[in-house]
């Protein structure tokens, strides 16, 4: 369903010289949902978020949002607002003069700019702190200063450029939960740079995987996540096995895969590890054509019949968990 | 970032057994102490024993240079003797002659005006390489440069302007050629206006350095973030950009401010010997063997300093800088 505040991207394609960072992406994200930008370090997806801010010049193609092309409007006419990665606080201001900063540039006098600002503080849970500054705050609280920043321009469409890589993995997911909240209460997009697939699954409603400056699949979370249409974006999700078959390459989730005795299953093998990891034991088997597979099994499921390095075992899997690959 | 580098470090100890390290760290620790303090000299006598050559350096080459023209403008003269003595008549007369205000109120207004132009002129060319400038070769090049003049020395670079300023100089016969003016412009040379020309053409380079240094820590997201929050260039400039260059700027402010009170050679060469500061007072008095009345000069001259850079400091933290 479209709606007037959709973000489009239309072939938008970035160059610096002769490389090509972005190829003409084609994506559409619908207003209102938490989008996450997922791919290795060198796909893509900074340029693509720094083009959408207007921080980053459009070599081709262009940027909709709300019906209008806002490729070449300056990053505060977008109704975008980002979130940098190094939070990017003015070190010399404190956390309410930070978080007014865009209503003091547009002029906006000194008692509303503090009484937006201290709603904004409210929001992330930050109204104690409003007179320090930045240096005087933890990772977590400077982070929370700089969504607040960002949030008080009123934007349709919020980019944060891997906003959690700087926190410790406690606060990450912490913030997280923060971030999803956050949004929900706002009903606007949120368009979420991260290279770290548990991070995009977390939060996201759309994943958009990039890989060498194309989108290799996008789609509401769990369709990716269920049913990868690439080896890389099967790889690169985790917790899926790339499996080459007579019939083609498929993905199989490692926890579709089930033990059985090596006559009669899909695949015969030979087990090479086995890693307890709690509520799971994962146990690696290598299979004809020299090919590594990885099942993950409940501890009950595994200690019922537990397999040891060496032993040969079946790997099965019903028919409908197989999704085949395109590449 | 310190606990990504960290956590790394906790794994690979862990399989060496934890538990072994975690008890026996305390135990180590209070076993060595007492036996440092016993063996070695205390922290205190190191650390002071470490710092003497520098503190032997400073006693010899400044302090105690200093307490001598102290101790000496209390001494008396005579046109012919210099006699010791400890006697207020140097500050007395210092005080009691309106040429020392004269000559103060002259001095501060050298610094104050060459002030404003090495900081107008200083800051834009910071600013020029260290935002409009992108490749860090093509900013290297441009900042040595910039230092081209130091490499000869400041008297030569003063006595140049004189052919270029004089009443038959370059820059009269060609404004009188242009038609500009009708007679030679006697103010361009021998004037407070060379001094001061001369002072800028000096001292830039000692504002330029220190604002470059802070404006090339600025964060550049911060920058962008400014455009994000939708501030112009203009504002950018004026709301992030010179607040954060602050400590550059009062850095460059004590050199040029401290430079130009001190001066007396380029206010001699470019004022024909027509304009005074309080440094052409004092080596007047010098030239004369009036040491004592020198010295109560300089003394003067000294704390007034010591006072607007004690203000400046007040602005600034400039440990922060160091």
């Amino acid at each position: 369903m479209r709606s007037d505040l959709d973000l489009e991207l239309v072939k938008l394609t970035k160059r610096y010289g002769d490389a090509l960072a972005v190829d003409g992406i084609d994506h559409l994200f619908p207003a209102g949902t938490y989008a996450c930008l997922l791919g290795p370090s060198g796909c893509g997806k900074s340029s693509t978020l720094r083009m959408i801010a207007g921080h980053e010049s459009v070599s081709d193609g262009s940027i909709l949002l709300g019906g209008r092309d806002i490729s070449h409007l300056p990053p505060a006419k977008r109704g975008t607002a980002m979130m940098f990665q190094s939070y990017a606080l003015f070190p010399h201001l404190s956390v309410t003069e930070n978080v007014g900063f865009s209503l003091k540039m547009k002029g906006t006098d000194k008692a509303t700019r503090r009484k937006r600002a201290l709603e904004m503080l409210e929001l992330v849970d930050m109204t104690k702190f409003a007179d320090r500054l930045p240096a005087q705050l933890s990772g977590g609280q400077q982070q929370r200063v700089a969504l607040a920043r960002a949030l008080i321009t009123e934007p349709q469409v919020l980019l944060l450029d891997e906003p959690l890589s700087a926190l410790d993995p406690f606060l990450r997911v912490r913030m997280r939960g923060e971030l999803k909240r956050i949004q929900r209460e706002l009903g606007i997009s949120f368009v979420h740079v991260t290279h770290g697939q548990d991070e995009a699954l977390a939060l996201a409603d759309q994943i958009v995987v990039m890989n060498n400056a194309v989108v290799e699949q996008a789609g509401p979370t769990r369709e990716v996540f269920d049913a990868p249409a690439t080896s890389f974006v099967a790889r690169f999700i985790g917790a899926h096995n790339v499996i080459a078959l007579p019939e083609g390459k498929v993905a199989v989730r490692s926890d579709a895969l089930r033990l059985t005795a090596p006559e009669g299953a899909k695949l015969q093998g030979q087990v090479i590890a086995v890693e307890y990891q709690g509520t799971h034991v994962a146990l690696t088997a290598s299979v004809s054509g020299d090919q590594e597979v990885t099942a993950l099994l409940t501890d009950k499921d595994f200690f019922g019949t537990p397999r040891n390095p060496g032993e040969a075992v079946g790997l099965d899997w019903d028919g409908q968990a197989a999704h085949p690959l395109r590449a | 970032m310190i606990c990504a580098v960290a956590q790394p470090g906790h794994g690979d100890l862990a399989p060496g057994g934890d538990d072994m390290t975690d008890q026996a760290t305390p135990i180590a620790l209070e076993d060595t102490k007492p036996a440092r303090r016993a063996g070695r000299p205390s922290r205190h006598l190191t650390g002071w024993l470490l710092a003497s050559p520098l503190v032997v350096v400073l006693a010899v080459f400044l302090v105690l240079p200093i307490a001598m023209i102290v101790m000496v403008s209390f001494w008396g003269a005579t046109e012919w003797s210099i006699y010791p003595a400890f006697q207020f008549d140097n500050y007395a007369f210092l005080f009691g002659s309106d040429v020392t205000y004269r000559v103060f109120f002259n001095t501060v207004k050298y610094a104050l005006i060459t002030w404003a132009f090495t900081l107008l002129i200083g800051f834009t060319v910071a600013y020029f390489l260290a935002f409009h400038v992108r490749s860090l070769g093509w900013q290297v090049g441009l900042f040595l440069v910039c230092t081209i003049p130091f490499w000869t020395s400041n008297i030569i670079r003063m006595i140049s302007w004189i052919p270029f300023l004089g009443r038959e100089g370059l820059a009269n016969s060609a404004l009188l050629s242009w038609g500009v003016i009708d007679k030679p412009l006697e103010w361009l040379l021998f004037s407070d206006f060379s001094v001061i020309l001369a002072f800028v053409h000096l001292y830039t380079l000692f504002m330029v350095v220190p604002i470059f240094n802070t404006m090339m820590r600025i964060d550049r997201s911060l920058l962008e973030a400014a455009n994000d929050a939708g501030a112009t260039g203009r504002q950018t400039l004026w709301h992030v950009i010179v607040p954060l260059t602050k400590p550059g700027i009062m850095i460059g402010t004590i050199f040029v401010v401290t430079l130009v009170m001190g001066d007396f050679i380029t206010v001699r060469f470019m004022s024909g010997s027509q304009k005074a500061n309080v440094g052409r007072l004092i080596s007047n008095d010098i030239s004369l063997l009036q040491y004592p009345s020198a010295s109560a000069t300089a003394v003067v001259l000294l704390i007034t300093v010591l006072i607007v850079i004690s203000v400046l400091l007040r602005f600034v933290d400039i440990r922060k800088e160091l």
